[in-house]
């Protein structure tokens, strides 16, 4: 298993070094000169050729971005194009919010989700059972921009019950900074449940059609302790995959929804820096989204196999 | 900066930045109109906070006057920083940090008075090495984006402590409406720490997190009479439209710019907020290339401007909130606007008659076109093509990528669509985009005459006679220019009933940017 464990993390390593290299390639591609864009009309032809140098344009596209590339493994993201800063300093702090943000929605969501669909497994075909299937697929199928424009028309603008800003900033209180975060939490909740329950559902629903499941039952064992100690534990490998999946919707895909609540995360900040044509801040907020993406997804493989009792017991080899 | 077309924010606030340099409206009298007409104006009454909600701001967002290019710094510089010279709701230049001006005759020396008394924040007395040092920081060798302006002052001396001499290459009668450039903002002598700015304005800042929020407080000491009424000011950053809307009906800010045409009149209906409505300079524009055939026959030109339906143009493309262009750039609001020059209207026949005169009985040209020239742009091709059908013109669309339209596009298609912002002068307006050496003279139109006359009323202090001379520039681009404007867009705030004292301004959106120094709040 720990062989096995170790190949993961090769893995990870790899695709992220893929990764950058695609992230770079990507916005070497884009149309539009970065110094003709910073300039804009006041560009001259000597002013473009001194910007060029000076943020190292001259240089070939491969030794940028080996340079690039090394500095990120100093933990060196580079300077802003706009305003010279570290772009360090201007996106951990907002890494942290968009990560606050998804906490704050995975603590409800990933629980509530697992539930229903542990649930609606146990009764399977009840009222209960549809009715969530029902609510969560139309949830799931709405837009997410459409799902916030929804809540905020109804929460903030007719019942005035909740900001429609997620407004925050350093050092407010954890009563505010909740209260001016619960509608984008809802949003993500709700897209987030419906996919987790299904998975779930489907899955004890698979187990329970095992034959030790209809052994138990025979030994005269309740229906919940059935599906709690006996199905669950076998089904939770796909679980905490599509879990995984999730989170990682909720830390990179919160572009949209930052948007329409205005929060000061990392999705809105990308956003900035893509119409500003400022790379370096666009390059290292795309890294950080692919390098959740794939640290998310590999803890979930290492789960799954740390889960998974062949793996953790293996049978003595056979002759 | 080239105009990106993001999905989620507004394009209209990067189209700002890519002329913002002197961009502006220009207007003797704001056309305006708030719900019911315009409020009585009470006695301005201090305190309270007030929230803004704007679109245009950056996390890469400073202080430094050199560079501001959208709407959040502008408006947050107004409320540290003072100008030389404020353009007022009736597009007329008043005195500011100057507090009065002589030119001798041809325009080319002047000398200000710098204003007495007035303290910046850290406690300094506001004198004309200030006034000299903030200048400068656009000359010579600077990044400043007003860069090309500062480029005409040949010369700027300290006379006295009070006064300053500005020496120009050559006359302009209008430099006290150049110097209202919101670049040539104040600080003091030697200043250059601009993440933590020091003015004379009318808020001092407590807390500023670039491109998300900042708090000012009032400047107990501000020296502009009946002005810094609320105790605090906060603004909030909110790029998306809808998020700013949102903001300002669940009443989480009091002021919001920069609206949706197409949402305006659901907006209206709240009968807790008033819409702010500014006419201004700017403008749309289609680009046809003079150089260029079949663009090279003026018979053409005149057959492209008649075929365009502006009135419905209007109607679809900015929801009526605007006024229809007459094929020159200068607004119905400049005191050197042309009345008596005739609205061209969609004229079919007349269209023909032109095409006949250029020997074709038909015409196909492409148009291309993207939203970044300004949203809506690609609609409102489809719009002229249907009308120019109707003439006989054949117009095929070519769709280009927003990215990079400024690049490739703009200055080098035959025949494209544009916008320009609005300058505080005709003269700047004529300048830039028809003066035929300007690098932004967008047609490649070039007449001898025009050129001559341009620079003959700039250095002219005699409003009557370039009165005249403006009004023949009009017509010589109405009749013979390369340029069809079909329309004048308004600037659309929308604004709280709780705020009080709030104009509509020819200059941007937010009561020229100064919205902050200027309002109250209703106890």
């Amino acid at each position: 298993m720990g062989k096995l464990i170790l190949q993961r993390l090769g893995l990870g390593v790899v695709t992220l070094a893929l990764v950058s290299v695609l992230v770079f390639a990507g916005t070497e591609i884009l149309p539009g000169d970065v110094a003709a864009a910073i300039l804009g009309q006041n560009a001259t032809p000597e002013s473009l050729a001194a910007l060029r140098e000076q943020l190292g344009l001259d240089a070939g596209a491969v030794s940028r971005y080996f340079a690039w590339a090394g500095g990120i493994l100093h933990g060196d993201l580079g300077v802003s194009l706009a305003n010279r800063q570290p772009v360090a300093d201007l996106l951990w702090p907002r890494f942290l919010n968009t990560m606050a943000l998804a906490g704050y929605a995975a603590i409800i969501a990933v629980p509530l989700a697992v539930g229903l669909g542990i649930l609606s497994a146990a009764w399977r075909g009840s009222l209960f059972d549809r009715i969530a299937n029902v609510v969560a697929l139309a949830t799931v199928s709405l837009p997410e921009y459409f799902l916030g424009l929804l809540l905020i028309l109804f929460f903030s603008v007719q019942w005035g019950l909740l900001p429609s800003l997620a407004d925050t900033w350093s050092g407010m209180g954890l009563g505010a900074w909740l209260q001016a975060t619960t509608l984008p939490m809802l949003v993500l909740v709700l897209v987030t449940v419906a996919q987790i329950m299904r998975m779930t559902r489907t899955t004890v629903l698979g187990v329970m059609d095992q034959p030790y499941i209809e052994t138990a039952y025979l030994k005269g064992i309740p229906n919940g302790r059935v599906v709690l100690r006996h199905a669950t534990p076998n089904a939770l490998a796909p679980i905490i995959n599509v879990v995984a999946f999730n989170l990682t919707y909720l830390i990179a895909g919160v572009v949209l929804v930052e948007a329409i609540f205005n929060y000061n995360g990392l999705g809105r900040f990308m956003v900035d820096a893509v119409s500003k044509r400022d790379l370096p801040m666009v390059q290292a907020a795309a890294m950080v989204f692919a390098a959740v993406y794939v640290i998310l997804n590999m803890i979930a493989d290492i789960s799954a196999i740390a889960l998974n009792p062949r793996l953790r017991h293996p049978r003595s080899k056979e002759a | 900066m080239s105009a990106s077309d993001m999905h989620m924010t507004d394009t209209r606030l990067f189209q700002f930045g890519r002329r913002g340099f002197l961009a502006g409206a220009a207007g003797l009298s704001a056309l305006s109109m708030l719900p019911g007409g315009l409020r009585a104006q009470e006695q301005p009454q201090r305190g309270g906070l007030l929230r803004m909600g704007i679109g245009g701001g950056s996390t890469t967002d400073d202080f430094d006057i050199r560079k501001l290019n959208d709407w959040v710094p502008v408006n947050q510089a107004y409320m540290v920083m003072n100008g030389l010279v404020e353009i007022d709701a009736s597009n007329t230049a008043q005195p500011e940090l100057f507090e009065s001006w002589e030119a001798a005759e041809g325009a080319v020396e002047w000398v200000f008075k710098v204003r007495q008394g007035v303290t910046f924040h850290n406690g300094k007395s506001l004198t004309a090495d200030d006034v000299v040092y903030s200048l400068n920081l656009h000359r010579g060798d600077s990044s400043s984006a007003a860069r090309s302006v500062a480029a005409g002052f040949a010369d700027i001396q300290k006379i006295s402590d009070f006064e300053v001499k500005i020496t120009l290459t050559s006359g302009n009668a209008d430099l006290p409406y150049v110097l209202s450039d919101y670049h040539f903002l104040v600080v003091p002598e030697g200043f250059s720490d601009w993440a933590n700015p020091i003015g004379t304005g009318p808020f001092i800042p407590e807390s500023v997190e670039p491109g998300v929020r900042a708090r000012f407080t009032r400047n107990e000491n501000y020296w502009k009479p009946g002005c810094a009424n609320v105790d605090a000011v906060e603004v909030i950053v909110i790029n998306d439209v809808s998020a700013r809307t949102n903001a300002l009906m669940s009443g989480q800010v009091h002021a919001i710019n920069s609206l949706d045409f197409k949402t305006v009149d659901l907006l209206a209906r709240n009968r807790n907020l008033q819409i702010v409505r500014s006419a201004g300079g700017q403008h749309y524009t289609f680009l046809m290339d003079c150089t260029r055939a079949p663009f090279s026959d003026v018979n053409v030109r005149q057959a492209i401007k008649y075929s365009i339906d502006r009135e419905q143009l209007l109607k679809t493309a900015l929801m009526g909130y605007g006024s229809l262009g007459n094929d020159h750039p200068i607004p119905v609001t400049d005191r050197f606007f042309n009345k008596e020059l005739k609205q061209r209207a969609y004229d079919p026949e007349q269209a023909k008659f032109h095409l006949k005169k250029a020997g074709m009985d038909s015409l196909s040209v492409t148009l291309q076109t993207s939203d970044a020239a300004f949203t809506g742009a690609v609609d409102a091709a489809a719009v002229y093509r249907t009308a120019a059908s109707g003439a006989g013109i054949d117009v095929s669309i070519q769709r280009e990528p927003a990215d990079g339209y400024w690049d490739n596009v703009w200055m080098k298609a035959p025949f494209c669509m544009s916008y320009w912002g609005g300058r505080p002068t005709a003269d700047q307006m004529l300048t830039i985009a028809y003066q035929s050496s300007s690098a932004q003279n967008d047609s490649h139109w070039a007449n001898a005459d025009f050129d001559r006359l341009l620079t003959e009323a700039r250095a002219l202090l005699d409003d009557e006679k370039r009165r005249e001379i403006y009004w023949e520039l009009q017509r010589m681009i109405h009749d013979d220019g390369g340029v069809m404007i079909p329309m004048f867009g308004d600037y659309l705030d929308g604004v709280s009933n709780k705020v009080q004292g709030v104009t509509p301004h020819p200059m941007f959106n937010l009561m020229g940017a100064r919205m902050a120094e200027k309002v109250w709040l209703a106890a």
